[in-house]
């Protein structure tokens, strides 16, 4: 199965680089723009029995290594095949 | 005293810390490859700074599974010394040894230059040869010292007296100019509920000789080796 995580710095918590974004957005001319943030991408594939065996999997890789629950949300999506 | 350094793929400061150690105090130190599972006899291991696994993922994120850290967690559970600089705070702050988190600096810039800090707690075994509110002048080098903890965790560290130094400016007063990161509350370093394990962004073992710009380093070596023999 095909897994695609997303990790981005926890709601509330400051992150530099999305302000920054943001201002470069404002620089160049785009309006409406709020709320940026930046984050991490992650790709994988993954042997599991099922989908919610995958999910399951996934979720404790995301605890225990690709997020920092401290400052970092996760979400990830599993794709058969 | 008898310490050991750890030395991880991607340390960069194992050597130095090993000089302050042995060439200026004159203590019993060694270094330690990440793959050792056995810690022996030491009384203070300490994380040196650098950029274990190329800091890939985040900082300390992947050095914090390295086999010789489950031995680290269990000494730390028994109370013994553990010292994390820079790149060993991040890791000590993965491992979940330490509260809180060490995140991209405020101006997404590296920082390099010699800072003040403010010693806010002088009876733990890190500080105990200092005074309350003893300024520091120690080098910082890192581009993510940002330190963050959730509120509540924050507050409840302060009650314990948790915040063992705190950035300041030259004249000792905590304030924007003199924070060079952006870390809540000015918070440089940071130890345990028990006192045995301390992180800190700045480099101890770097200032220890007058003639390479200042020894205030020692001041924080000299108490941990103090520690053990009292």
């Amino acid at each position: 199965m095909r897994i695609k995580v997303f990790v981005t710095p926890r709601r509330g918590i400051l992150d530099p680089q999305g302000r920054a974004v943001e201002t470069a957005l404002a620089n160049l001319g785009f309006s409406g723009v709020s709320d940026v943030h930046v984050g991490r991408y992650i790709v994988l594939t993954l042997d599991a029995p099922s989908k919610a065996a995958a999910e399951e999997t996934v979720r404790k890789m995301c605890e225990q290594l690709f997020a920092n629950p401290t400052i970092e949300d996760y979400r990830f999506e599993v794709e058969p095949g | 005293m008898k310490w050991a350094v750890v030395r991880f793929p991607g340390s960069l400061d194992d050597n130095d810390a090993l000089y302050a150690l042995h060439n200026v105090l004159g203590q019993d130190a060694s270094l330690l490859w990440h793959k050792n599972e056995s810690l022996g006899d030491v009384e203070c291991i300490v994380l040196p700074g650098g950029f274990s696994y190329g800091d890939y993922l985040r900082c300390g994120a992947i050095a914090r599974f390295s086999p010789i850290m489950k031995s680290i967690a269990k000494f730390a559970a028994d109370g013994g010394l553990v010292l994390g600089i820079c790149n060993g705070f991040q890791i000590l702050c993965e491992a979940h040894l330490l509260p809180g988190a060490l995140t991209r600096n405020q101006s997404l810039s590296f920082v390099c230059e010699t800072v003040t800090v403010r010693v806010e707690n002088c009876h733990t075994p890190f500080t105990r040869l200092m005074q309350h509110g003893d300024l520091l002048r120690l080098p910082i080098k890192h581009g993510e010292g940002c330190y963050i903890a959730p509120e509540q965790e924050l507050r409840q560290m302060e009650e314990h007296g948790q915040v063992l130094l705190r950035y300041v400016d030259s004249d000792g007063r905590q304030s924007e100019r003199g924070n060079p990161n952006g870390s809540m509350r000015s918070i440089a370093g940071i130890a345990n509920e028990r006192f045995n394990v301390f992180g800190l962004m700045p480099h101890p073992e770097h200032a220890v000789e007058v003639m390479l710009g200042g020894d205030d380093g020692l001041k924080i070596l000299r108490s941990i080796a103090a520690s053990a023999a009292g």
